[in-house]
């Protein structure tokens, strides 16, 4: 409760917070495309190709001007999706292969760089480190405003091309062959793709930023079918964790912020893997049980019923052997006495005398009315 | 004025290095349903892609109605295979089928109520009503194949192009399916099919191309579909390749 205490009067903190939701929501409505386009990777490349453009800037300033090193950022980030799509266009390599390869090089020139600017005689460069991990508390007020900014204009973006959005993600080449251009749709989605990036950097870092582009559409997606909602579920995860994330590492001296971010993040992940109503393993699994439970009432039912129709007397009891068609005697019996014991209390079967049994008038009735729906009636 | 509907001309694509069509010449007429026949990776998918422009040929040319396909688009429709596209998508029938519409509609307007009547209409006669809110990772392979049989029909076009339609489906479905294809041939359209089943190319269609990285042969079913040709498709591509065929 002392974050929230902290979050209510602490002003600074506050702007703080209402950057790292921005980022957010943004994070989570593109990571949604990404997710889907299974093009979750194209922003890990991107981020860590920024780095060696913040320490460009650097070192040719001099000074540590925020929009000026989010200028070099974005520009080295631009470089390397480019040369991804060139590398993947022209060249055999393989897609995944060119992101390593832009990821790995444009990551290790970047520290290099930072690393010969901490040799340097210059004060300045102390907090330039944050990048990598992200310092959220570094922040302030107009770095802010600017990510409100960027974030509307993308927000804004999405919503504008929003059916174009859906479609590309879905059937691209249908999408061209009805006469929507491929390259203009890339362009959008890669130029906001890496805006959202650029935001991301100070208080996220290069390394963990597209964890925050990821996490969220997974998460939101185990929620839902359909893509506005999932898009605005993502937008709520990312925005509690970038809340969140900020809060605690704020609370902590030294503590970065985007691993933070990216461990709360990841809990909801977790969270809805296993929970989520529709597609979350637990619940699948309680529903598959559920299912085969009831199914195998209702085969009991209809052999004790078309026992009763072999037999003259319909209401003749018969043993569980007879009852049970699996082969497996010991362990059969005992469970088809489990789901005759359930048929009794329903009222649909009786226990006549030990383990033989027999059917009601209201079991006849609902047996023929599983076989009139095919088993889709459930009991 | 125009005989043929659709004119191929030197036709040539290659991913790699080898040549997966070489030196295709077609003319179609208008109002046929022309069955495309040829073993796996005889190049019938790639056949379809390069005349809608989807992937680039190396040499070639093609004219709908005597223009180019930018020019035409608006009268072409195309049901892609249907394992292109990943049926796990969160979206429903409905939306699928809307998106035929947006090559009309053109960048950023949003489908209306006119548009969604269209859709629903289609959706009605491929027999999928009962599914119209249904989400698309809960159909059968049949049911996704009509979904994507109903995005083709709400475009409205004069000529379609329709990769392996009766793949998956059952012997009731494929029955409709082919009724709504030989409807649309009575209404002057010329469909173009991607099709796998020899046994029933007689009588489904009027036209065949039999293809196997070169065209083999293509005309009138009765006049080509022969056991001879067949033979030479179904050989290997290599000797199609280097023998005169
Ligand atoms: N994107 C691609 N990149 C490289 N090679 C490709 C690509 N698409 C297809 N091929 C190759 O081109 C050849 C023709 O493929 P195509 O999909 O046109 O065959 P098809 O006749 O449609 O086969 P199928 O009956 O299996 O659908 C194949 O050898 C295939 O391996
Ligand atoms: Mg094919």
């Amino acid at each position: 409760m002392m974050s929230l205490e902290l979050l209510l009067k602490d002003y600074t903190l506050q702007i703080v917070a209402l950057g790292s939701a921005v980022l957010g929501a943004v994070s989570g409505v593109l990571g949604s495309f990404a997710v889907l386009r299974k093009q979750s990777l194209l922003g890990d490349a991107v981020s860590h190709a920024a780095l060696p453009g913040i320490a460009f800037v650097f070192l040719i300033t001099g000074i540590k001007n925020t929009e000026m090193l989010l200028l070099g950022a974005l520009i080295s980030g631009l470089i390397g999706t480019f040369m991804i799509i060139i590398i993947d266009q022209y060249t055999r390599i393989k897609f995944d292969s060119a992101l390593g390869l832009t990821l790995s090089s444009f990551f290790g020139l970047g520290l290099v760089l930072l690393t010969y600017i901490q040799k340097l005689p210059n004060s300045n460069q102390a907090g330039l480190e944050h990048f990598i991990f992200g310092q959220a508390s570094t922040l302030l007020k107009r770095d802010v405003f600017i990510m409100i900014g960027l974030g509307v204009i993308i927000l804004l973006v999405v919503a504008l091309f929003w059916k174009e959005l859906k479609l590309f993600s879905f059937d691209p080449q249908f999408g061209k062959s009805i006469g929507f251009s491929n390259v203009k749709i890339n362009v959008i989605l890669s130029s906001i793709t890496v805006v959202a990036i650029i935001i991301g950097l100070q208080s996220v870092g290069v390394i963990l930023m597209s964890a925050l582009l990821v996490a969220p559409g997974v998460a939101a997606r185990q929620w839902t079918d359909k893509l506005s909602m999932m898009v605005i579920l993502a937008a709520l995860f990312g925005i509690f964790s970038g809340v969140l994330g900020t809060l605690i590492s704020s609370l902590v001296d030294n503590m970065p912020t985007g691993p933070v971010i990216v461990v709360v993040i990841s809990l909801i992940v977790f969270f809805s893997l296993f929970f989520a109503s529709n597609r979350g393993i637990f619940w699948r699994h309680i529903k598959h049980g559920k299912n085969k439970r009831n199914i195998n009432d209702s085969r009991v039912l209809i052999n004790l019923y078309e026992l009763a129709l072999n037999h003259k007397d319909v209401y003749h009891p018969h043993k569980t052997e007879v009852i049970n068609l699996t082969n497996n005697k010991d362990k059969g019996n005992a469970n088809v006495i489990k789901r005759l014991l359930y048929l009794c209390e329903k009222g649909y079967a009786k226990r006549d005398y030990f383990d033989t049994w027999s059917i009601t008038d209201k079991g006849i009735k609902k047996a023929k009315s599983i076989i009139d729906n095919q088993g889709g009636e459930s009991l | 004025m125009q005989k043929h509907v659709i004119e191929v001309e030197d036709m040539t694509v290659a991913y790699e290095e080898k040549p997966v069509l070489w030196d295709i010449d077609i003319n179609i007429p208008k109002g046929v349903l022309m069955a495309i026949v040829g073993p796996n990776g005889a190049g019938k998918s790639t056949l379809i892609k390069a005349m809608l422009n989807l992937v680039k040929p190396i040499s070639g040319k093609v004219l709908f109605n005597g223009l180019s396909y930018e020019c035409q688009r608006r009268y072409i429709g195309y049901v892609p295979q249907r394992g292109s596209v990943d049926w796990d998508f969160p979206t429903s029938v409905l939306d699928v089928v809307l998106m035929g519409t947006y090559g009309k509609i053109g960048w950023i307007k949003r489908p209306g109520k006119k548009e969604k009547e269209k859709s629903l209409d289609a959706i009605k006669k491929v027999g999928m009503e009962e599914f119209v809110d249904r989400q698309i990772s809960q159909l059968s392979g049949g049911q996704q194949q009509r979904v994507f049989l109903a995005r083709a029909l709400v475009q409205d076009a004069d000529i379609y192009f329709m990769d392996e339609p009766f793949q998956g489906v059952d012997a009731k479905t494929e029955r409709a399916i082919i009724n709504i294809l030989k409807e649309l041939r009575l209404r002057g359209k010329t469909v173009i099919v991607v099709h796998h089943d020899l046994q029933t190319v007689k009588e489904y269609f009027d036209w065949v191309a039999l293809l196997n990285t070169k065209l083999i042969q293509y005309g009138k079913v009765d006049e080509v579909f022969t056991d001879e040709n067949l033979r030479i498709t179904y050989g290997s591509t290599d000797r199609v390749l280097k023998g005169e065929v």
